[in-house]
C-alpha cells in the first residue's frame, strides 16, 4: 500500500491527496465508532432484551459522522500548514481552558465545559492534540545536539506544564495524567536521554505526598477506594466493585447483545459513558473485549507503521504522539473500569458516548492519516527554509 | 542529511519501543480480562444474581375455621383497596382530589399518602384507601382512564360471618407486632397478620400454611423488572374443623347479648364437645384485622366488663350452690345415707359463729335429695362437717374443678378447690371448720368457671366417665361415618351416688313442690331437663344488714347483686347435653340462668348437633307454649 515516491518539495494536488487517503484505517475507525453505537443502542434500553436508539446511539451517530468528516477535511490539509499554525492552535486551546475556569459549566462536579455557539466543548479534550502539535513543532526545529541541552527543554516543559496545571485545577485528574504522559510521550520520541526521564520520575514520586494535599477531597477518596473498594461496597467503592461484577459475570462468551443484568438493570453505574467498556464485556464477554483490544491494537500498529514510514519529523511526531495519545484513553479507561487503576474518569475512544472526545479522537486520526498522505513531503527545520 | 537521518533512525528505535511498551499494557489488558471473566468468572456471577434477583414471598392463603357441619366462621375475603403510583400518577394531589370526586377519600389519608409519596420511591405503590365497596370498585374503573397511576388492588382480609358472636372462641388476627417476629420472613411481610386469640392463635401454625416464593428480577433502584421461572405456589393453610355447632353458638350469643356480663357454654356430655361457648361483652374481631388505634385498644383494655375474656374458661366464681353436687357425691361416696334428714330453721350455730341458710326462716326437716332440690344451706352445712373438706376437694378435683382442663384455646384459668394445705401454703393459717361450711355451698375460698361446671355435671352424668371438654374436632374419616369417640377414664364414683345425686337434679326443675327452677322446665316428654341452680354472693352480708332484713337483688346497687349460676343437662333420661350458666350480678340463679339454661337446651335438643337421633321435631314456638 505504501508506494515508494519520491520526496515532495512542493504541494501535493487534491486528486492526489485523495489518491492516498487509507481507506483500511478509516475502515478501522468506522468499525469500533459501530460499535460504540451498538453499545449505546443497547445501553439506552431499561430492561433485559431491550435496547434503544434513543437517548445516545442516534446522537452518537451523527456525531460519527460529522468526526469522519472532520478527519478528512484535516488529513487533506497540507501538513506545513498544520506546522506554521500549531502554536497558534495550541495558544487557542490555551485561551479556551482559561475561558473554561472563567466562564465554565460545572459538570459533573468539575468544570470542563464551554459553550461556542452550539457546542458545548471541552477545551481539556482538545488540548490533548494541541499540545501534541505544538510539542512536535517544538522538537521538529531541533537536532540531536539542541535536545541535549537542557535549557532548550523549558520551554516544551511549560506547554505540557501549563494545561496539565490548569486541568489539575479543573479538577480532572484523568486529563492531567494523559497530558503529563502524552507530552513525556513526545519527549521521549525526540530523544530526550533517558536518565532525564528517571530524574522527573524520581522528583514525581517524592513530591506525591505534596501533590496529595492539592487533590480535592473526592479524588482522594477514589484513590483509597480504589485501593480497597470492598471496604465501602455501596458508597465509592460501589462503581468498582459492580463494574468487575459485570465483567466477571460476562464470563467468556457474554450474556448476550441487550442482556447484560448488571448493565441494563443499572447496577452498572454510567453504563454509556466511562463504564461502556464493562457493558461491552458483561454482554459479549472475553472475546468481544479482546476483539475490541484488537481492533485498538491494529490502530497502534497503523499509526506505529505511519510514523516509522513518514519522512519529516513533525509528521512523524504527530502521528506517533496521537496514536498514543489514543492509546493512552484506552488503557486508562479499560484499566479503570477493570479495576487496575482508580476511576478518574477517561471515555473509551470511539466508544464512549461524548462528543468533544469524538471529535479529539476522530481529529487525531485525522492527523494520523495527514502524515501517512504526506509522507514523503519534505518539510524545512525552519520556517524560512520552506 | 546525517544529521536528519540520525534522528530518523532513534525516532524509530524509540517509536517502536513506546509501541512495544504499548503492546505490553494490552498483554497487560487481556492478562486482568483472563482473570476476571475466566479465572474468577462464578464469583462474579453468583454476585450479578445476587444484585439482580429479588426473592419474592408468596403469603399463603390462610385456612378457614368451620365448626362441626362444615358451615364457615372465619374466612378470608377480598379485599378491594386503592393503590396510587407516583411516577404514574404524575401529581399526585391532583390525582387525589379527582379520586375524592369518585369515593370518600378522608384528609387524613390524603396527608398520609403525600407524605409516604415524598418518601418512597417513584415505582412504589401507596394504599390510599382499603376495604371498597363494590359500587366504589366500579367507580373507580369506569373511571380509570382520568386517572393515571391509580389502581384497584385484591387483596385478602380475615372475615367473620358471625361477627363478635363467636368472637371468644374464634379469637382474631392482627398485625405481627414486634415481639412475635421469630424470623421468618413471612411474618415480615407488610400486611402479615397472625392469631392473637382464640383458635386463631392456637391453630395459628396449621391456618398459617406455608410460604412459597417467585424470583423476581430487580433493577439498582429495586424495581421490579420481571418475574424469572420457576415459581413455587404458597402452600394454603389448612382448615380448622370446630365441634361448635354454629347455629346453636349464634342461638346462644343472642340469647345473653343483653346480659351485661354473662356467659354460656354447652357441652355434649360424652365427647366434650364443646357445641357453643359465649362470654358478654363481645368485640368486634374484625377490628383488629384492620388495626385498631391506641385509644381503640386502650378503651378495651380498660373497659371493666372485660369485652376480651372468655368468660367461660376465664371467669373464676364462686359456684354457690351447685357446688352441693360435689359435696352430695363426696358424702354418698364416703357412705352416709341419702336419708339422713336434717331440720332447717334459717340459721345454725358454730361455736361463735351462725350460718345462714338463703331461706330466712328454713326448710323445715329435709332429707338430701330435698336439700339439693330446694337448695337448702342448712343441710349442706352438716353434710360437709361430717364429710370434710378433704374429702369434699377430692371429689371437686375428681369432677374437674380446681385445675385446668386443658382446652384448646389459650387463656383457661385454673379456678380453686381449697385444700388445708392450700390454704397454709397461700395464706399461712390452719384451715378452720367454719371454712369447710362456708365450702359445702360453694362460697368462700372455693372458684370455679363454667366450663368446669358444665364439666362437673357432664361427669356426672355421662356414666362417670372423665370426660375433658374439645373445641377442634378431628376431620370425619369420609362423608359417611363419625369419627368413633373419645375415650375417657371412669371416675370411681358409684352408679347409686350419681343416681341420687341426678334425681336431686331432676326434681330442681321438674317438682313443683320446692324445685327451685321449676318456672324454667321443658314441658316436651323425653326432652326434659334437669340442673342446679347457683347463686353466689358476691360481698359478705354484716349481721347488722341481715337484722335490718335482706334487700332483694333488685333495690341492691347492680354491683352488689349476686352472680347467678345455673348448670343443667338434657335430655333428662339419656343425659348428652350440658350446660353452664353464670350471669354476673344477675340475682338469682333460678331466676336469671335457669331460664337461659332451658332456652339453650331445648335449642341444643331442636338441633341436636351430637346426631343422637332424638331431635325435638315440634317447631320451637309451640314448644315454647308448652313451657310458658
Amino acid at each position: 500500500m505504501m508506494r515508494p515516491m519520491p520526496y515532495h518539495g512542493a504541494d501535493l494536488s487534491l486528486q492526489q491527496k485523495l489518491w492516498q487517503i487509507n481507506w483500511s484505517l478509516i475502515l478501522l475507525v468506522v468499525s469500533i465508532g459501530g460499535i460504540g453505537i451498538a453499545m449505546l443502542y443497547s445501553a439506552g434500553g431499561s430492561q433485559i432484551d431491550g435496547g434503544s436508539m434513543e437517548p445516545w446511539a442516534s446522537r452518537q451517530l451523527v456525531r460519527l459522522s460529522v468526526g469522519l468528516l472532520v478527519m478528512v477535511g484535516i488529513a487533506l490539509v497540507d501538513t506545513r500548514i498544520w506546522l506554521r499554525y500549531a502554536y497558534v492552535i495550541y495558544g487557542v486551546t490555551m485561551l479556551l481552558l482559561v475561558g473554561v475556569e472563567a466562564f465554565g459549566a460545572i459538570g459533573m462536579g468539575a468544570q470542563r465545559w464551554i459553550r461556542i455557539g452550539f457546542f458545548q466543548v471541552q477545551p481539556s479534550e482538545l488540548m490533548k492534540i494541541s499540545l501534541v502539535l505544538a510539542l512536535a513543532r517544538y522538537f521538529h526545529r531541533m537536532n540531536i545536539e539542541d535536545i541535549g541541552r537542557p535549557t532548550y527543554l523549558v520551554v516544551p516543559l511549560m506547554m505540557v506544564a501549563a494545561p496539565v496545571a490548569i486541568v489539575m485545577r479543573q479538577p480532572d485528574l484523568g486529563t492531567a495524567v494523559m497530558l503529563g504522559i502524552g507530552g513525556g510521550a513526545l519527549f521521549f520520541l525526540a530523544g530526550v536521554r533517558l536518565w532525564k526521564f528517571a530524574v522527573v520520575i524520581v522528583c514525581g514520586l517524592a513530591s506525591i505526598p505534596i501533590a496529595w494535599n492539592f487533590l480535592h477531597e473526592y479524588q482522594q477518596k477514589r484513590i483509597l477506594t480504589f485501593l480497597n473498594p470492598e471496604s465501602d461496597p455501596l458508597g465509592s467503592g460501589y462503581h468498582i466493585l459492580q463494574s468487575q461484577i459485570a465483567f466477571g459475570s460476562g464470563g467468556v462468551f457474554g450474556k448476550g447483545f441487550t442482556k447484560g443484568t448488571q448493565s441494563q438493570l443499572n447496577f452498572l453505574p454510567e453504563r454509556h459513558t466511562d463504564f461502556i467498556y464493562t457493558m461491552l464485556a458483561e454482554e459479549f464477554g472475553l472475546m468481544g473485549g479482546l476483539m475490541v483490544l484488537m481492533l485498538y491494537g491494529m490502530l497502534l500498529v497503523y499509526g506505529l507503521a505511519i510514523a516509522i514510514r513518514c519522512r519529516n519529523h513533525f509528521g512523524r511526531l504527530v502521528a506517533m504522539g496521537v496514536t498514543t495519545t489514543i492509546l493512552l484513553y484506552v488503557f486508562i479507561n479499560t484499566a479503570m473500569v477493570m479495576g487496575l487503576i482508580p476511576v478518574v474518569g477517561v471515555p473509551l475512544p470511539l466508544i464512549s458516548y461524548g462528543g468533544t472526545a469524538m471529535i479529539t479522537v476522530l481529529a487525531g486520526c485525522g492527523f494520523l492519516m495527514n502524515c501517512y498522505i504526506h509522507r514523503d513531503s519534505r518539510i524545512a527545520r525552519h520556517a524560512s527554509e520552506a | 542529511m546525517k544529521p536528519e537521518q540520525d534522528r530518523g533512525r532513534l525516532f524509530s528505535r524509540r517509536a517502536l519501543f513506546l509501541g512495544g511498551g504499548q503492546a505490553a499494557l494490552f498483554l497487560g489488558l487481556a492478562g486482568r480480562m483472563y482473570y476476571l471473566q475466566v479465572l474468577e468468572s462464578k464469583r462474579y456471577t453468583v454476585l450479578a444474581n445476587e444484585n439482580r434477583i429479588s426473592l419474592r414471598l408468596l403469603p399463603p392463603p390462610r385456612g378457614r375455621i368451620v365448626d362441626r357441619h362444615n358451615v364457615p366462621m372465619a374466612i378470608n375475603v377480598q379485599n378491594f383497596r386503592i393503590v396510587i403510583v407516583r411516577e404514574e400518577a404524575k401529581d399526585i394531589d391532583q390525582m387525589l382530589t379527582r379520586l375524592s370526586q369518585l369515593v370518600e377519600v378522608s384528609e387524613h389519608d390524603r396527608k398520609r399518602v403525600l407524605r409516604e409519596a415524598r418518601r418512597r420511591r417513584a415505582f412504589v405503590e401507596i394504599t390510599v384507601r382499603e376495604n371498597l365497596s363494590w359500587e366504589e370498585v366500579s367507580r373507580i374503573e369506569v373511571n380509570a382512564p382520568d386517572l393515571p397511576g391509580i389502581r384497584v388492588d385484591v387483596g385478602q382480609t380475615r372475615h367473620y360471618p358471625f361477627g363478635g358472636n363467636a368472637a371468644h372462641v374464634l379469637g382474631y388476627v392482627a398485625a405481627v407486632s414486634e415481639r412475635e417476629r421469630t424470623g421468618d420472613p413471612l411474618l415480615d411481610q407488610p400486611g402479615f397478620r397472625i392469631g392473637k386469640n382464640g383458635i386463631e392463635r392456637q391453630y395459628d401454625t396449621n391456618l398459617r400454611g406455608s410460604a412459597g416464593n417467585a424470583e423476581v428480577e430487580v433493577n439498582a433502584l429495586g424495581r421490579r423488572i420481571r418475574e424469572l421461572p420457576g415459581r413455587k405456589e404458597a402452600k394454603p393453610g389448612e382448615d380448622v374443623r370446630l365441634t361448635l355447632d354454629a347455629g346453636l353458638q349464634d342461638f346462644v350469643a343472642k340469647r345473653i347479648k343483653d346480659k351485661r356480663r354473662g356467659s354460656v357454654v354447652v357441652m355434649d356430655t360424652k365427647t366434650g364437645d364443646v357445641l357453643a361457648m359465649a362470654s358478654t361483652p363481645f368485640f368486634d374481631p374484625s377490628s383488629f384485622t384492620d388495626g385498631l388505634t391506641g385509644k381503640e385498644w386502650n378503651a378495651l383494655l380498660t373497659n371493666p366488663d372485660a369485652p376480651l375474656t372468655n368468660k367461660v374458661i376465664a371467669g373464676q366464681y364462686a359456684p354457690g350452690s351447685t357446688y352441693k353436687i360435689i359435696v352430695a357425691l363426696a358424702a354418698l361416696e364416703m357412705g352416709i345415707s341419702p336419708t339422713i334428714r336434717a331440720t332447717c330453721v334459717g340459721d345454725m350455730q358454730l361455736g361463735n359463729q351462725k350460718f345462714h341458710c338463703w331461706k330466712k326462716h328454713g326448710h323445715g326437716s329435709v332429707d338430701l335429695i330435698d336439700s339439693i332440690r330446694e337448695s337448702c344451706d342448712i343441710y349442706f352445712y352438716e353434710l360437709s362437717r361430717k364429710v370434710g373438706i378433704d374429702r369434699i376437694a377430692a371429689m371437686a378435683f375428681k369432677m374437674g374443678i380446681g385445675k385446668t382442663l386443658n382446652l384448646d384455646i389459650p387463656g383457661e384459668k385454673p379456678g380453686l378447690t381449697p385444700t388445708r394445705d392450700w390454704k397454709q401454703a397461700t395464706i399461712g393459717v390452719p384451715w378452720q371448720l367454719g371454712e369447710t361450711l362456708v365450702s359445702g355451698i360453694g362460697q368462700g375460698y372455693v372458684l370455679a368457671t363454667p366450663l368446669q361446671i358444665a364439666v362437673m355435671a357432664a361427669r356426672l352424668v355421662n356414666g362417670g366417665y372423665a370426660v375433658t371438654p374439645r373445641l377442634t374436632a378431628p376431620p370425619p374419616l369420609d362423608d359417611f361415618t363419625e369419627p368413633s369417640p373419645p375415650s375417657f377414664p371412669k371416675i370411681d364414683l358409684s352408679a347409686r351416688a350419681r343416681r341420687i345425686v341426678m334425681q336431686g337434679m331432676e326434681e330442681v326443675v321438674n317438682k313443683q313442690q320446692g324445685g327451685t327452677a321449676f318456672g324454667s322446665r321443658i314441658a316436651i316428654k323425653g326432652f326434659e331437663m334437669a340442673g342446679k341452680t347457683g347463686t353466689s354472693q358476691v360481698r359478705r352480708i354484716s349481721l347488722a344488714e341481715r337484722d335490718r332484713g335482706l334487700k332483694k337483688n333488685a333495690e341492691r346497687p347492680w354491683r352488689e347483686r349476686d352472680h347467678a349460676l345455673f348448670v343443667g343437662y338434657a335430655p333428662m333420661g339419656a343425659p348428652r347435653y350440658v350446660t353452664a350458666v353464670v350471669v354476673e350480678h344477675g340475682g338469682g340463679g333460678s331466676k336469671t340462668a335457669a331460664p337461659i339454661a332451658r332456652d339453650v337446651l331445648l335449642e341444643t335438643q331442636r338441633r341436636d348437633p351430637s346426631g343422637t337421633g332424638r331431635k325435638i321435631s315440634a317447631a320451637p314456638q309451640s314448644a315454647k307454649r308448652k313451657i310458658r
